[in-house]
């Protein structure tokens, strides 16, 4: 993990000034006591999660630094490549896209200045899964609580897990918890996420989840639940789904 | 766009810090350069560094986790006891191991040892380059990597550059990063004292009005009994007393310890070093990290500076491999600020500790000689106060890092 760029080459089809733009844009996405802090402090322990059951399930070395060498890993709704880089530095070969043009020029910039290899695309599951793509592992993180049809967009999301490849989900559960914590909480009380952010009828139960994978041919492996500590102001991994979760699942 | 002088950590400095972090990164798969401006023989020759360190039972588990403890064991001395008195008071302070457990509460070896060891493991470490005698000119800042300047021209890239060089450091002003200094009038003569009698593997410290005076237990050598001897005394009667001969010098020291090891006798040469805090205001900036001295250097009556830098590496180790596993910028703010807010509680706590004692007991007023006294008499007979007081001598309280706690990295 030890390639290190030089300064990012200057492209002369490209506005200095829109680069400059988008830099400034970068640096706050990845600014860790910014904008997107708690998904600073939230990152750790999901990227954790899917590194130690992707590295079980292919059968990789737990202590590598690498483990995931040549698996092809699809990050949908990649945000400012939050997840995407580090699953480029743990080795995998990485597709990023997401529906806002924005965010995917934010996280080109930034990786650009990390000097992290990743193929950032402006599109979406659907498009792909038309275009025939396959991956290893598709990771749809903190997405589907905000489509306008989630069974489908699983639907898109599997279709594109290869034979023997896996789909992670994570996302926030419709229970009374999750409206007093990710909403009341995180947006009013905390004010970590910008009011409306979220929107409590459009969190989805892991009932839901695993009944939009049944048709897909896609088997739920294992669920975790991800809760906060405000007294130790960390995230860990445990059994309550009650708020924010994740599930694994493999063709 | 890779070169072969790009690097996941540098690190500047190849002390007993330095090359323990560079062990415990480089067994974790990450890419490490040292760079050391003195040639590793001469600091290691017998001649260089008289002074021994404690190694706390913590610190030991540290060493051992590294794979240097099998080649360090046969210098080491366990400290089965301490034993602290206050000047010619008969009212002592008694620490035994088997309050607390059962095994010693750590170790005393000499710095020559635990150089050699840790060298003789860089040396042969793979993801481990070792840049030695080399000089750095400069430090860079940049949004991916820092760069450094060498001596010779050339430059390295490191994702993090740490800052083990020492209570002068060069990598703290680089980074602009200011530091609190107290020098305290006294200085630390350095010995190594053959005595007639058995140790019986127990340390004392004595609290003179000059200073403390530790007497701390070493192997046996060629049929001698050895004690390492941290003597503290005013800065202006150094000169005299490192210029008597070895029979005075002898004198002198035992009119200080007492006759309890019977004849002594110095062996080798003798050291003096200027006593000072210097305390870092931070312990981090972009990319960068202090460990050891060059954060926190502290009055070394209580034995903890090495201690407290294995506890560093043992922290920013964890902090950087525990973000390089799950793919994580090690160089990240947040990596960062994780080390400097672990180390932080630890250090000002020892830091205030070691400069109150050495504060309390470097006079001769009556009524605080009285005062202290019947305090270290106290803390004898409390049993519960006692045993945390041991445990944090042994490196062994609050939020371990795991290779403290004896796990993998």
């Amino acid at each position: 993990m030890a390639d290190i760029p030089d300064l990012p080459p200057s492209r002369s089809s490209v506005d200095p000034g829109e680069i400059a733009r988008f830099e400034a844009m970068a640096a706050e996405w990845w600014d860790p006591h910014g904008k997107f802090a708690p998904l600073h402090k939230f990152n750790p322990v999901r990227l954790g999660w899917i590194r130690d059951r992707l590295v079980a399930r292919f059968g990789r070395d737990p202590a590598a630094l690498r483990p995931l060498e040549g698996l092809r890993i699809l990050d949908i709704g990649c945000g400012g490549g939050l997840v995407a880089e580090p699953m480029a530095r743990l080795g995998a070969e990485v597709v990023a896209v997401d529906a806002s043009a924005r965010n995917v020029e934010i996280a080109r910039t930034h990786a650009r200045q990390s000097g992290v290899d990743i193929d950032y695309r402006c599109g979406t599951a659907e498009a792909l899964a038309e275009a025939g793509e396959r991956f290893d592992a598709v990771l749809s993180l903190e997405v589907v609580e905000h489509v306008a049809d989630p069974a489908a967009f699983l639907g898109n999301c599997a279709a594109l897990v290869a034979t023997g490849g896996t789909l992670v989900v994570a996302t926030i559960n419709r229970t009374p918890q999750a409206f007093a914590l990710a909403i009341v909480g995180a947006e009013y009380v905390l004010r970590w996420l910008p009011r409306g952010t979220h929107r409590w009828s459009k969190f989805v139960r892991p009932s839901e989840v695993a009944a939009a994978l049944r048709p897909t041919g896609l088997e739920i492996q294992a669920f975790t639940g991800l809760t906060y500590n405000p007294l130790s102001d960390r995230w860990r991994l445990g059994r309550d789904l009650g708020v924010n979760y994740m599930a694994f699942a493999t063709r | 766009m890779s070169d072969d002088r790009s690097c996941d950590v540098a690190i500047v400095g190849g002390g007993l810090v330095g090359l323990s972090l560079a062990l415990a990164l480089a067994g974790a798969g990450l890419e490490v350069i040292v760079i050391d401006r003195e040639t590793p023989a001469n600091t290691a020759a017998d001649a260089a560094d008289g002074r021994s360190s404690a190694i706390a039972w913590g610190s030991q588990r540290v060493l051992a986790a590294l794979g240097i403890w099998d080649a360090l064991g046969p210098h080491a001395a366990a400290i089965d006891d301490i034993r602290v008195s206050d000047g010619t008071s008969r009212l002592f302070l008694h620490y035994d191991h088997a309050d607390v457990a059962d095994h010693p509460l750590g170790y005393i070896v000499e710095n020559r040892h635990t150089r050699r060891a840790l060298q003789a493991a860089a040396a042969t470490r793979p993801r481990l380059r070792w840049l030695a005698p080399m000089g750095v000119a400069a430090i860079a800042d940049g949004p991916a990597a820092r760069r450094l300047v060498l001596a010779d021209g050339s430059q390295i890239a490191a994702r993090l550059v740490v800052g083990c060089d020492g209570k002068r450091s060069f990598v703290r002003d680089a980074a602009g990063i200011s530091a609190f200094t107290h020098r305290y009038g006294q200085s630390g003569i350095v010995a190594t004292l053959r005595h007639e009698l058995p140790h019986a593997n127990i340390a004392h410290e004595r609290f003179l009005p000059a200073g403390p005076f530790a007497m701390l237990p070493l192997p046996d050598a060629a049929g001698a009994h050895r004690s390492s001897i941290v003597w503290t005394e005013r800065e202006a009667l150094i000169p005299h007393l490192m210029a008597l001969d070895d029979d005075a010098f002898a004198a002198e020291a035992g009119r200080r310890f007492g006759p309890w090891l019977g004849a002594l006798m110095p062996e080798g040469r003798r050291f003096a070093y200027p006593l000072e805090i210097v305390h870092a205001a931070s312990y981090v900036a972009p990319r960068l990290a202090l460990a050891g001295d060059a954060a926190h250097a502290i009055h070394p009556i209580a034995g903890q500076g090495f201690n407290l830098g294995l506890r560093d590496v043992a922290a920013l180790a964890e902090c950087v491999v525990d973000a390089a596993r799950v793919g994580l910028d090690i160089g990240a703010p947040d990596v960062l600020a994780r080390y400097a807010g672990w180390r932080r509680v630890d250090t000002m706590s020892l830091l205030a500790v070691t400069d109150a004692l050495n504060r309390l007991f470097s006079n001769d007023i009556p009524a605080l000689r009285l005062a202290r006294d019947i305090g270290l008499a106290t803390v004898d007979r409390i049993a519960p106060l006692k045993r945390l007081l041991m445990r944090h001598a042994m490196g062994v309280v609050g939020d371990l890092p795991r290779l403290v706690r004896g796990e993998p990295l």
